[in-house]
């Protein structure tokens, strides 16, 4: 093999010119990438050392969105009121982030909700997450050129979101997930609904698999690109489709179930390889779209077998974390009881600890 | 493993290590561990054939006031389906801690956010620095005493 080659696969820049054979001086250059403007969503600053054209090192700084949930948190009055703060933590799978916070708090409150609100909820985590979904594969195949599939996924997500203004009048914040049980009960027709989309749904997935997830292009574009291996992505804690994607058979809802998972009949999809290593973009993206699939069959499940029942019956009428105590002053912290509670749910794009 | 073999295994490997223990919680079982000894736990932890601990799920600092801070790490075991909470405690005057970084990548970032939210110092930790808060940033916002500063390089914080 020719002796630049080798040096360029090491990761160095190659220090002769090929014919000239006298080394060139080079040294490394540090690029601030970002952040970009403040009201970017995301934002992210990566100072990048390269040499040359080859990244050497990258030094992430992740400050500038952080907008202090736990400090806001800490000055609520009661639990309750950081429900439409945490929809706020990632808008395009509110419900999720929700149900996290809920289960955590019940857990710790000893609070036993009604079988229908159970139902309820999982329908809409699942809604959250094909939305979710489907945000995360029409984008990804725009930013790499495909313009059409991010038009059809973004035509799918309108029906669940419309679902979703129905239920609580809402499309993207909802605070529809209370401690204990729900801000409204569904519609009559939420049943019928629910159905109707799982059956408009499945063909659609088969299309966008025909327009995107199989096309010669996109392969080219993601197989064997940017390979996480399955021990690597445990030990950095990765989860979620990421994780799944790797090759690592491990969701939450099968191995560690929380709320109602536990009835519902479903797979768990993972990286295979098929089109190139385990654990490429490839298989994260196919991941995602197998994901959807299994939504669907779980919210179909969870709709045929939706119980009747009163969703607000175990809401608490009071809950503070310090009634007796004083109340908060401005700018210091009121003490608060030694009571912690940590619930770990499934989550569009990983794991939630709240 | 359930919680309870887990901690007399641990108790007879760590005996001075291990502080003490509450197994029949309402939330998860956790053992308190030594701030010094808390490296070599976790590499027992991680590398024992009996607990293979390979995730750790979450590391957080919590305030636990009366001049406590604590370090609460949440193990999990994707090889043996089993889980663990440890805790470290140490008080405010001398918050160190042993990282764990070297033992789950997860830490390096978190152990960041608790020195920077609690000023627990990690030692052996391959970059501590702040994460969240900007880097000349005074005090650590979430412990309990922290009085939100009126100014900031200058600059009024408006509430």
């Amino acid at each position: 093999m020719d002796a630049t080659l080798t040096e360029v696969e090491k990761g160095r820049r190659p220090t002769t010119i090929p014919g000239l054979g006298r080394a060139l001086r080079t040294e490394e250059m540090v690029i601030s990438m970002g952040p970009q403007h403040p009201s970017t969503h995301g934002v992210l600053r990566l100072d990048i050392v390269v040499d040359g054209e080859i990244v050497a090192d990258v030094i992430p700084r992740i400050g500038y969105l952080h907008r202090c949930f736990e400090k806001h948190c800490e000055h609520m009055a009661n639990y309750q009121q950081v429900i439409p703060y945490v929809d706020r933590l990632d808008y395009v799978a509110a419900m999720s982030n929700e149900f996290g916070y809920v289960v955590a708090m019940e857990k710790m409150l000893k609070i036993q909700v009604p079988e229908r609100v159970e139902y309820i909820r999982v329908i809409m985590a699942e809604f959250s997450r094909i939305v979710s979904h489907l945000i995360a594969i029409g984008t990804y195949g725009l930013d790499i050129g495909a313009w059409t599939p991010f038009l059809y996924c973004m035509r799918d997500r309108e029906h669940v979101l419309d679902i979703f203004e129905e239920t609580c009048g809402a499309r993207l914040l909802y605070n529809y997930m209370w401690i204990g049980g729900l801000s409204h009960d569904v519609k009559p027709t939420f049943k019928d609904k629910v159905l109707e989309f799982c059956k408009y749904f499945r063909p659609n997935i088969k299309e966008l698999n025909d327009l995107l997830s199989y096309n010669k292009i996109f392969i080219d574009r993601t197989a064997s690109v940017g390979v996480l291996p399955g021990d690597v992505a445990v030990n950095f804690g990765v989860s979620g489709p990421v994780l799944r994607g790797s090759g690592v058979q491990w969701d939450i809802r099968k191995n560690d179930p929380y709320s109602i998972y536990n009835r519902f009949d479903f797979d768990i999809p993972f990286g295979k390889g098929e089109k190139g290593k385990v654990g490429d973009c490839w298989d994260r993206y196919m991941v995602r779209v197998h994901e959807m699939e299994q939504s669907v069959n779980i919210i179909e499940q969870a709709a045929k077998q939706l119980p009747e029942g009163d969703v607000q019956s175990a809401i608490p009428k009071r809950i503070s974390p310090n009634a007796s105590g004083p109340r908060r002053v401005r700018y210091t912290c009121a003490p608060r009881p030694r009571r912690a509670s940590w619930g770990t749910t499934s989550y569009p794009t990983g794991e939630v600890d709240r | 493993m359930i919680a309870q073999e887990l901690y007399d295994l641990l108790k007879t490997t760590f005996s001075d290590g291990i502080l003490e223990a509450k197994l029949d919680g309402v939330i998860d079982p956790w053992v308190s561990v030594a701030p010094d000894r808390i490296l070599d736990v976790a590499r027992f932890l991680r590398d024992d054939e009996r607990t293979q601990f390979d995730l750790l799920t979450l590391l957080s600092g919590v305030d636990m006031t009366k001049g406590t801070l604590a370090a609460v790490y949440h193990l999990y075991s994707m090889k043996r389906n089993h889980k663990i909470v440890l805790k470290t405690f140490v008080p405010e005057t001398h918050p160190h801690v042993q990282s764990v970084a070297s033992i789950w990548r997860t830490a390096d970032w978190q152990e960041r956010e608790a020195f920077d939210m609690y000023g627990m110092i990690f030692d052996g930790h391959p970059d501590l620095r702040r994460i969240l808060m900007p880097d000349d940033w005074d005090g650590h916002p979430l412990r309990k005493d922290y009085q939100v500063p009126e100014f900031y390089n200058g600059m009024k914080v408006p509430y």
